[in-house]
């Protein structure tokens, strides 16, 4: 048991000898996530340190077990567990237009269906919400986002599509996100958004970062 | 300059792969077999990261458009330059016209063509890598077809005698691993993963007691593999969180995933344990059909795994060094 003004320390774990996992005590939180961002950017700095990957309250560390050790790497973020915070500022706010149903939003019916909602009601649940980019994975640009109203809670299709089309606002259990290109996806699509969200030829690629926030307006819906 | 005159759907342009996108969700491609590129590489006098052409789908046909050098390394696959045998792991210098021939490999899985210089395709988010799943980098962001040119950066190191008769000793050889209770099977070294204590005792003991076979639904991006199904009762899906080439998985049907070079950032299925970064090359040669088995092992032994191999790529660079120093001297004379 820890102090009630204690701070409960990670749980570390190897993935293999050249990266750690760090992970944050359950339940998932943001502030947890907010000192995940902040020791990802922190930790990307130190020398022999190669990538951070933040994840779902967790941040995975590659680096070069030749230069630093594990042990070390655990030591630093320890000392730094209880002290660092994310400078929220930093984040940026999106409106991502969507066109609800349709071609390209097949699975809106079947979700307002499963969730006993209309239509309308479905879409302005979702364009309701502030949603909060947790961090960035799976696909390249892809951000997973929290802050999906619970009624929308969605579980993922039972055999995944080969391909959804650029830019499908998607819901996956809990979660919610927008799958930037046609990529093989179990989510269910309630709409689609022109917005790019990754170029290779921009920098940065990735429209999205970790701790921006998003807020999805109906352009039309398409039924 | 070369011309591809026949290859199938999975070869592709790759360097060691694409370093310090993970956190936006790009993967890290690169080869499957690093060891077998970085030795091509560097018995060209290339950089270690220098483009090549990895070839799973044979017979792989290619024409030179000039004069160059090359190195087939991975795979042993019979190459032949206008008929004429080519050792693999060895320097050979190539004329304008000739043609190569790389066919089903007695021995491996996947076969390197490394070129004086390197391939030239331009660099996408700092590599030269295809990423299939995405589309983008290597040539077009696709596998290599019939009729393709590929131009070839210039050499900084001079053409010299050494490409002739120079070669090295291939790792299988120079870097054997066999447990001794491998029963015929591609034994790699595994560090246990964040889940592994989850798993209750008779489920570990399978793990390591197992052969695991390669299942035909593997490719760069995993190895399914398949044996008696490990105990998944009682694990839960998990947070999404980073994983690496080498991270072994173990979703509800309790049959294994390894993740490999093509592989998702970020997974949440429990996480057996992870290959070491220095047998992942063993792992890259495993065929489709054969078994592995599971060998445990400490960071420690990881990391002695991974100052040997990097021995060996350095003995490399310092004996060409050398060959290279002794061909000077002789021309001065």
């Amino acid at each position: 048991m820890t102090r009630k003004n204690e701070i409960s320390p990670p749980r570390f774990s190897h993935l293999g000898s050249c990266a750690l996992l760090c992970e944050a005590p359950a339940p998932l939180n943001i502030s947890w996530q907010r000192r995940i961002w902040a020791l990802a950017a922190r930790a990307e700095a130190w020398p022999g340190v190669m990538e951070v990957m933040p994840g779902m309250n967790n941040l995975m560390l590659v680096f070069d077990p030749l230069a630093v050790t594990a042990e070390g790497i655990k030591a630093d973020i320890l000392k730094l567990w209880s002290q660092c915070d994310w400078d929220g500022e930093a984040g940026k706010t999106l409106e991502i237009e969507v066109v609800y149903g349709g071609e390209n939003g097949m699975d809106l019916e079947h979700v307002a269906r499963h969730a006993g909602l209309s239509i309308d009601e479905v879409v302005r649940l979702h364009t309701k919400a502030i949603y909060t980019v947790y961090f960035l994975g799976a696909y390249p640009g892809f951000g997973y986002l929290d802050g999906l109203h619970p009624k929308l809670f969605m579980p993922r299709r039972q055999e995944p599509r080969l391909q959804v089309p650029a830019g499908s606002v998607a819901i996956g259990g809990a979660q919610a996100g927008v799958i930037p290109s046609m990529f093989p996806s179990g989510w269910q699509i309630i709409g689609n958004a022109r917005e790019v969200f990754f170029d290779v030829t921009k920098n940065p690629p990735a429209l999205l970062a970790p701790g921006d926030k998003i807020k999805f307006r109906a352009e039309r819906i398409e039924r | 300059m070369m011309e591809v005159q026949s290859s199938g759907a999975l070869n592709t342009i790759q360097d060691l792969g694409r370093y310090g996108y993970r956190k936006i969700g790009v993967s890290v491609a690169g080869t499957m077999d690093k060891l077998a590129l970085a030795a091509g590489n560097l018995l060209l006098g290339n950089h270690p990261n220098s483009a090549c052409i990895e070839i799973t789908i044979f017979p792989f046909r290619v024409r030179f458009l000039t004069d160059t050098g090359i190195v087939v390394t991975g795979a042993d696959c019979a190459a032949e330059l206008d008929g004429a045998s080519v050792l693999p792991w060895w320097a050979t210098p190539v004329r304008s016209g000739q043609l190569l021939v790389l066919s089903a490999p007695t021995r491996g899985c996947r076969a390197y063509l490394t070129v004086r210089g390197g391939i030239n395709v331009p660099v996408v988010l700092n590599s030269r890598s295809t990423d299939l799943k995405a589309k983008f980098g290597g040539h077009d962001g696709r596998s290599l077809r019939k009729g393709d040119r590929l131009a070839v950066l210039n050499a900084s190191v001079p053409r010299g005698e050494w490409e002739a008769g120079y070669g090295v000793e291939p790792p299988h050889l120079a870097l054997p691993f066999n447990p001794g209770s491998a029963d015929g099977a591609v034994a790699v070294r595994v560090i246990p993963a964040a889940e592994y204590e989850k798993f209750p005792k008779y489920g570990q003991a399978q793990f390591w007691d197992s052969l695991w076979l390669i299942t035909p639904n593997s490719n760069r991006q995993g190895y399914r593999l398949s044996g008696t199904a490990l105990p998944t009762k009682g694990q839960s899906e998990l947070l999404s969180h980073g994983i690496v080439p080498g991270t072994i998985q173990v979703p509800p049907s309790g049959q294994p995933i390894i993740q490999m070079s093509d592989a998702n950032t970020s997974g949440g299925y429990p996480k057996m344990g992870t290959v070491i970064e220095a047998d992942m090359w063993r792992l890259a040669q495993a065929r489709l059909g054969e078994n592995l088995k599971f060998v445990p092992v400490t960071v420690q032994d990881a990391i002695a795994a991974l100052v040997a191999e990097r021995a060996w790529l350095q003995k490399i660079e310092t004996d060409l060094a050398s060959l290279q120093g002794a061909s000077a001297d002789a021309g001065i004379k």
